[in-house]
């Protein structure tokens, strides 16, 4: 069967299984989601190691038809963008899973239902990183919104019914709009060559466009996308929804479902519509930058952890909407690579931050103090996954947000030069609250935090090591990533700038 | 270039030290602080291997280099995971592997009683590794992984004992005043990409000798914003005191010795960059000049031993940068005060933490006094290492500092006047503090708090600070024995023709530098041995001595101007993010709710508003459809 749809159908199996599961037996069904995600982890790893690197062309493909009346296909593929996300994310499922063993306690609904949704959520994930048929990934795209509104409203804590909504509004808002964008985009192709949501067919449709719709469809698209990847101002819904979600969950939005943003803007916003791409580069690059620098600014003004780690997110995510609007291979290669690192990295923080705050019951820093010398095991983790975040070199996201800068400089100087104001505000963002909870003397109702159990010193191992290795050795990502962002850009027909001082030569 | 295989060793060792004793945890408690001490000599032999065999090659096939396998290759964008040895970067290997060793036997008893001495350990070898990677690193991205790694473990080393609230403001404040230097670090490897297309030293190099001077002039004066964050140089000079909060070996090994001298190896690394872009290389001078002056002056006000002698690291690593910026003169004598340096004022806070270590940890000057009686050894040695800072012949300082001071002199016109008269002043400074140090620490009267019982150390620690002791009394005398030094390094930072016309002589330097040091001496000698020192400082002094007491007002320059605009705007942008910008949507997201609760008056529960806002969105997108395919 089709490695793609097989690793769909997996976790959709794997939640049938754990719908048969009596309830009360909550062991077996936390071990049957578990091992659903263990099994698509590694079907992701044997497709990573058949995927052709060298073939720039969609792989793994298979085309059925749904909907024969409309032209709409089950139609899957990747290439090394989608391969690199769809990776990240079956890596990260069982970590999500065996981090947040308890996440489901204290839900509205049974552990059941919190296990069958992220399930479901899974083959989501995978399935809108493989659509190759633009209406299959609205579908996924919208899909996916209804368990994250459940996981958030159902089992996270605070406010958690206001921000599922919220979170919910502003994604069904963004949906719309590119809807509108898929069915304009529909409509064209019946007068070209026949109707079809075929994205290679899709992508020749900009020759017959004029500017102006071009730049509507562009826009249609590009804010759905900038309210998922949150660029500023569109970014008030993410520390909300984090704040409110359990940390397994705010692992799969922040890590996962955002990357759908930045991942669309390659794959749609570039590819269908070159040319109002280029023209909206100048205002996406200013966003970009802010966003940077906001989410800085606002994750150093933080008092809650998982708000501060949902901040540090927006900056991140305008390091790589910069990167892939800066239109180098550097940028773009750069930009992918930091969507699988910051995966990682927020991974690490939130499962780190979720533990913390499980045991102080409290989520707001001030509450946390001398935890280093508490629970030593759970603050080096802690600090090793800041450090990741604040892209300390030898570690991974080093590299890919280095890659992004010097990729956005050859093009656009000022934006790199500005953005990199952001690497000391991560300084701050990080070290503050490693001071506050780690450091100083330890505070009234943190003496005696138990350190990290076996279970979750198994899940956070594998994401820690990930940083490190890619840190050193980027090279088994880097070779799958560069043909495809060399490849998205020789079609826009963008070449990397020559070295200034060789240009004569 | 020749090519070699065991380079990759001398980082190797200690990072498997740091790794297996940070992984390890307490289970290694009892050995690790040995393992971690035998790994960094074996790097340090390593070292010497590598010397043996550099000094068996001819002069032109002296470095060596070592791919270990590509590192980051995005398009033209290009770096191996590359090590260079040459005869610059051996110099480092030794002083860092030798110094760091040294330092590891003082720590195992220095740190005998702190029950995380292990910890201490892992990060002492984690410092060792990075620093070796500082300078083997054979690109400018490569050197940025050591150059941040050491960030790393000068911040944890700061903060070793974070317990104490201040000592972990301190280790933050190094790591994001280093932050603010790394960005010019960042700056130059994308303007050497973006205009040069290599970031790699040879690479850079080559492309050197036809790039235009501007682009040189951008790199240059970015490689020099990163190494003030690093050297603790003006204006990113303010985290080196508090980094005091680290224990005592730490302050000797990176923040005199090694890691604050980073910025002198990159700008001589650089040395292509810097001698064809003579602006930026005038603006190291003058960031030289003024840092030598302004270390010495806070020097002179300090009453807390590690404090006075971190002043004058900052203005001894002035010195050296002041060397760099005088270009092939220059190169070499700034090496030669960081070698020399290395060693003398190495020995010296390990003999500041000898005193602490009899003193009950007491650091404030004034209730010291007379220890020369209760710790022979310590007094020795730290006096052969005062006696070589402030330059008597023919200690190591005599040679590298004078060399400098006569380099600036000759540097031509005014510019050579000012410099050389700057250097020449700030010998003189330098020996009064380092007089009042002495004479307050050893030589003049009592004046310890009740239940001192001062002591001298025991082997461990007494034996790296005579070894150091003995290097502060010969290396400058065996750098500069048939130009050793000089004619060693030429080969990486070029030939410096003898310049015909000499504005002074080299015995009018030295002489003028002796009198100068005399002044300085007799200065601190009347105002200190033969007064009564008062035990607690004066607060009646002159607005210069008070001033110089708040490290010429640096940190409320910082805050007034960065820290608390900084706060103001954060917290401006938090109440905006609430108000203004959620404020907006939440508007709109009102209305939409309101729609949703005026049909939930009739039906409750999630799934049935889930399905109202569906509505909602059917609603809208028919609307949106009608409007596109209209």
């Amino acid at each position: 069967m089709n490695a793609l749809t097989s690793m769909m159908l997996l976790p959709l199996l794997g939640s049938l299984l754990v719908a048969v599961i009596p309830s009360d037996q909550t062991l077996r069904i936390k071990q049957a989601a578990l091992g659903t995600t263990l099994l698509v982890a590694i079907s992701g790893v044997m497709a990573w190691f058949k995927f052709d690197s060298a073939n720039t062309s969609f792989q793994f493909v298979q085309i059925a038809q749904w909907i024969p009346s409309f032209g709409i296909n089950y139609a899957v593929g990747v290439d090394g963008l989608a391969l690199v996300l769809i990776l990240m994310s079956v890596l990260l499922a069982p970590v999500v899973v065996l981090a947040g063993w308890n996440e489901s306690e204290g839900g509205r609904w049974s552990a059941k239902v919190f296990y069958i949704l992220i399930l479901v959520l899974e083959t989501m994930m995978i399935g809108v990183f493989a659509a190759t048929d633009v209406f299959l990934f609205y579908v996924f795209f919208e899909a996916m919104l209804i368990p994250v509104y459940f996981l958030i409203g159902g089992y996270g804590s605070g406010e958690r019914a206001a921000a599922a909504v919220k979170f919910l509004l502003y994604s069904l808002f963004g949906g719309l709009l590119m809807l509108a964008s898929i069915i304009g985009l529909y409509v064209i192709s019946g007068t070209h060559g026949g109707h079809t949501f075929d994205i290679g067919q899709l992508s020749e449709l900009h020759k017959f466009m004029s500017p102006t719709t071009q730049n509507l469809l562009f826009l249609g698209f590009f804010i759905a996308f900038a309210i998922k990847a949150p660029v500023w101002p569109l970014h008030t819904w993410l520390p909300d929804a984090a704040a409110a979600a359990t940390p397994g969950t705010s692992v799969l939005l922040l890590g996962v479902l955002d990357k759908v943003g930045t991942f669309g803007m390659i794959r749609f916003c570039l590819t269908l519509f070159p040319d109002a791409s280029k023209t909206f580069t100048p205002v996406i690059l200013v966003f970009a930058v802010i966003s940077i620098l906001y989410g800085a600014f606002l994750a150093i003004g933080a008092r809650d952890i998982k708000r501060l780690i949902a901040y540090t997110s927006i900056s991140h995510f305008g390091f790589i909407t910069m990167g892939i609007f800066a239109m180098t291979t550097q940028g773009h290669s750069g930009a992918t690579l930091y969507m699988f690192n910051h995966g990682f990295s927020t991974a690490a923080l939130f499962l780190v931050a979720g533990w913390m705050i499980s045991r102080r019951g409290s989520s707001t820093i001030a509450d946390f103090g001398g935890l280093q010398r508490v629970t030593p095991v759970m603050a080096w983790s802690f600090f090793i996954a800041g450090m990741s975040s604040l892209a300390l070199p030898g570690l991974s996201s080093f590299v890919s947000e280095f890659l992004v800068l010097v990729g956005t400089y050859t093009r656009y100087p000022v934006a790199a030069v500005i953005a990199t104001f952001g690497i000391v505000l991560a300084a701050l963002y990080i070290l503050i609250p490693v001071q506050k909870a780690l450091h100083g003397p330890t505070t009234p109702g943190n003496e005696n935090l138990p350190d990290l159990n076996l279970r979750e010193k198994i899940a956070i191992a594998p994401v820690i090591a990930v940083i490190v290795a890619l840190g050193f050795y980027p090279a088994p990502l880097l070779n799958v990533i560069n043909p495809a962002s060399a490849h998205v850009l020789e079609v826009q027909g963008f070449t990397d700038p020559v070295p200034s001082e060789s240009a004569g030569k | 270039m020749t090519t070699s295989t065991s380079l990759v060793y001398l980082i190797a060792l200690p990072l498997l030290g740091a790794t297996i004793l940070l992984l390890a945890g307490r289970r290694s408690d009892k050995w690790g602080h040995l393992l971690a001490t035998a790994l960094s000599a074996s790097s340090f032999g390593v070292g010497l291997y590598q010397l043996s065999q550099m000094l068996n090659r001819p002069t032109e096939e002296r470095g060596v280099s070592q791919k270990l396998f590509s590192w980051i290759s995005v398009g033209s964008f290009n770096v191996d995971a590359g090590l260079l040895l040459d005869q610059l970067s051996i110099c480092f290997v030794l002083l860092i592997t030798g110094v760091g060793t040294l330092i590891h036997i003082y720590s195992i008893s220095y740190m005998s009683h702190d029950e995380n001495r292990r910890r201490f350990f892992a990060y002492l070898n984690l410092f060792i590794a990075a620093m070796l990677l500082l300078v083997l690193g054979d690109s400018y991205l490569n050197l940025y992984v050591g150059w941040e790694g050491v960030g790393l473990a000068s911040y944890l080393l700061i903060g070793f004992w974070n317990q104490k609230p201040a000592y972990a403001t301190a280790s933050k404040k190094a790591f994001v005043m280093n932050r603010v230097g790394d960005m010019g670090l960042s700056f130059a490897i994308m303007i050497a990409f973006a205009t040069l297309g290599t970031v790699s030293f040879s690479g850079v190099e080559e492309a050197s000798h036809t790039a235009s001077k501007a682009a040189l002039t951008a790199i240059g004066i970015m490689l020099l914003v990163a190494a003030t964050g690093k050297s603790a140089q003006f204006p990113l000079q303010a985290w080196l005191g508090d980094a005091m909060a680290g224990p005592t070996p730490v302050s000797a090994l990176i923040h005199a010795a090694t890691m604050v001298t980073a910025g002198v190896y990159l700008i001589v690394r650089s040395n292509f960059i810097f001698d064809a872009a003579p602006t930026a290389q005038l603006l190291v001078v003058i960031v030289g000049a003024i840092t030598l002056m302004f270390g010495a002056l806070v020097g002179t006000a300090k009453d807390d031993i590690k404090k006075a002698l971190a002043a004058s690291t900052m203005s001894q690593i002035g010195y050296m940068v002041l060397g760099a910026g005088l270009g092939p003169a220059g190169y070499a004598f700034a090496i030669m005060h960081l070698l020399t340096h290395g060693f003398f004022k190495a020995g010296m806070f390990l003999g500041a933490g000898s005193v602490m270590h009899g003193m009950n940890d007491q650091v404030d000057m004034r209730r010291y006094g007379a220890l020369r009686k209760f710790m022979p050894i310590t007094f020795i040695t730290f006096g052969l290492g005062y006696l070589a800072i402030i330059g008597v012949p023919p200690f190591a300082g005599f040679y590298s500092k004078d060399a400098i001071i006569e380099t600036a002199f000759n540097a031509g016109g005014v510019k050579g006047i000012l410099l050389g008269g700057t250097a020449l002043l700030g010998a003189a400074i330098t020996a009064f503090y380092m007089t009042r140090v002495m004479v307050l620490t050893f030589t003049s009267k009592e004046r310890w708090e009740d239940n001192q019982h001062p002591h001298e150390s025991p082997i461990l620690m007494w034996l790296p600070m005579a070894i150091l002791a003995i290097g502060s009394v010969t290396t400058g005398f065996l750098f500069t024995r048939g130009h050793a030094l000089v004619n060693w390094l030429s080969p990486v930072v070029g030939e410096h023709a003898e310049s015909e016309e000499m504005l002074l002589q080299p015995m009018v330097v030295s002489g003028l530098a002796l009198l100068a040091v005399a002044i300085g001496v007799a200065i601190a000698v009347m105002k200190y041995q033969r007064a009564d020192v008062e035990t607690v400082a004066p607060q009646n002094v002159s607005i210069f001595t008070r001033i110089a007491r708040k490290d010429l007002m640096q940190d409320s320059f910082n805050e007034a101007v960065f820290m608390r605009p900084g706060q103001a705007l954060t917290s401006l942008l938090v109440k905006g993010d609430e108000n203004v910008v959620d404020g907006a949507v939440r508007g709109i997201g009102r209305t939409a709710l309101g729609a949703g609760a005026s049909l939930r008056k009739t039906q409750t529960g999630f799934a049935r508003s889930y399905a109202a806002l569906i509505l909602i969105g059917a609603i809208a997108l028919i609307a949106g459809i009608w409007v596109v395919t209209q």
